[in-house]
């Protein structure tokens, strides 16, 4: 069976520093000194998936977004 | 670089002798070179190289793949791979777009091959796409080029050479003007030397005009010619199986101006550059690759085989075949912060970890070379403004710029504790990593 994983990414040309991600997701999502999100690397445990998923929901730039990778 | 500036190193002096026969020296490119004032003709290239054998479908691509050509514009992808990976999509034919921007301001190879050696760049494009079913060749030159492209392409499209029309597309006077997606948006008709964030949609897959599009440096066309006519075993007769063939180098500070040198891979760079390790005290460092790529030790460089795997191993690369040999009498830390303010400028203004982080970048070296001793106690290091910058934007620009000072830190890491310590170098010296004449800076 093969598995997959889901990984944050973010378009840092529509990114406008907004941090509501960070805001939603701060497990997995801090800011820079200038206010713009820092990812962690790695896959997104399923406990935080749906947080996950409101943070995408939450961009006001839609900038983030969550991508299936295969493991 | 203007052409009078540019010398080229030839092994072998005089034109090259009409032959059909494999160039059996180092000198490969260039040993088609004609008289130095004037491109070589359609007429000559063809005497001197015979025609471009005719390779059916997509055939050449295991030549190529044995060949192990690595792309020359930067990045030494492997060619083969990457013709590949752009094929026909639905009803849309790929495009081949040669790549001749070189926006490196201590870069002057592709231009020498645009002006002098138009038709090997423009077999390499032909044999592209013949290999990935192009509809269309677009030549992404400077202004200056026009001319000698335009007579090169209208030489040959009245022999019917090549497999679909070529056209030439007029690159921007920006540092980010060859950077892949820059090209296609540029040709797409947006904004010029602005990336695009592709990692969700690579231009492999969806370029100019929505269509698969191979964006190629012209040198690496112009290898993969002389491979379409002497075969990859040819090709690998000199370098080394990972790092195999030659490599137009720009080399600056060696000789009185910069000169363009074709190397062999596999050999040392004190031996290309025709010094030895006594030489290395009046060198400060070396940088190889360009603007984004790294400084190494003098006697790290003329011990260095020329490989693109020896030099990522010091933290550098041949990217894309500068080499500056860095005087004396300068302050490293100086020209360091030159070029990083200029870099800072260059970039596309779309990312705010970018802007942002070049910024402090830039304004860190400006304060080491010149105030040094007004920087505060805990002011954010070097180390930490690269992290802040790496694999955050939308294209490797900020990468580029980390790694350039990195590496500065580490090989004038001495030159920094003496700032530090006694103030600034004070150097009369004139500016000498080259960088565009200053222009007014946009406002964004």
């Amino acid at each position: 069976m093969r598995r997959s994983h889901f990984v944050l990414v973010i378009n840092p040309i529509a990114c406008d520093g907004s941090g509501v991600c960070a805001e939603i997701l701060p497990e997995r999502i801090g800011l820079d000194p200038w206010g713009y999100p820092i990812i962690e690397f790695g896959a997104i445990p399923d406990h935080l998936l749906d947080h996950a998923q409101r943070a995408v929901a939450g961009c006001p730039r839609l900038a983030l977004t969550l991508v299936k990778r295969s493991s | 670089m203007t052409p009078s500036s540019i010398g080229v190193l030839r092994s072998t002096g005089g034109p090259g002798s009409p032959s059909q026969l494999p160039p059996a020296g180092v000198e490969r490119l260039l040993s088609g070179m004609g008289d130095l004032g004037r491109p070589v003709s359609l007429d000559d290239h063809l005497q001197r190289w015979g025609a471009l054998p005719f390779w059916k479908g997509a055939s050449f691509l295991d030549e190529l793949d044995r060949s192990g050509l690595r792309g020359h514009g930067g990045a030494w992808f492997p060619v083969g791979t990457k013709w590949r990976s752009v094929r026909r999509s639905g009803i849309r034919s790929p495009v081949v777009v040669a790549n001749g921007a070189e926006s490196e301001p201590a870069s002057g190879k592709d231009r020498l091959l645009v002006h002098h050696l138009p038709h090997l760049v423009l077999d390499g494009a032909a044999v592209a796409a013949a290999c990935v079913g192009a509809s269309q060749i677009l030549v992404h030159v400077p202004d200056g080029a026009v001319p000698v492209m335009s007579r090169a392409i209208e030489e040959r499209r009245r022999r019917s050479l090549d497999p679909c029309p070529i056209d030439i597309v007029v690159s921007a006077d920006r540092f980010l003007a060859g950077q892949e997606s820059a090209v296609v948006n540029a040709i797409n008709d947006r904004a010029p030397a602005a990336p695009s964030f592709v990692t969700l949609r690579p231009v492999r897959e969806r370029g100019v005009g929505g269509c698969p599009t191979l964006v190629q440096n012209v040198e690496s066309l112009a290898h993969a010619s002389l491979i379409a006519r002497f075969g990859a075993d040819w090709f690998r007769r000199i370098g080394t199986p990972d790092s195999p063939g030659t490599a137009l180098l720009t080399v600056t500070g060696r000789w009185s101006e910069p000169r363009i040198v074709e190397a062999p891979l596999g050999v040392g760079l004190g031996e290309c550059l025709g010094l030895g390790m006594d030489s290395s005290t009046r060198i400060q460092g070396v940088l190889l690759g360009g603007y984004g790529g790294g400084w190494i030790t003098s006697q790290e460089a003329l011990a260095l085989p020329l490989t693109e795997e020896s030099a990522r191993s010091l933290g550098s690369s041949i990217g894309a075949g500068v080499v500056v040999l860095l005087p004396s009498d300068v302050c490293p830390l100086l020209e360091v912060s030159r070029v990083v303010r200029y870099l800072e400028g260059q970039g596309a203004g779309q990312c705010g970890p970018c802007v942002n982080g070049l910024d402090a970048l830039a304004t860190t070296m400006e304060q080491l070379a010149i105030q040094p001793r007004s920087i505060r106690h805990g002011a954010t290091s070097i180390p930490t403004l690269c992290s802040l910058v790496e694999g955050r934007g939308a294209c490797r620009h900020p990468d580029g710029v980390a790694r350039f000072v990195r590496t500065a830190s580490r090989v004038f890491d001495d030159h920094i504790s003496l700032h530090l310590q006694r103030g600034p170098c004070h150097s009369t010296a004139q500016p000498f990593l080259p960088l565009p004449a200053a222009r007014r800076r946009t406002v964004r």
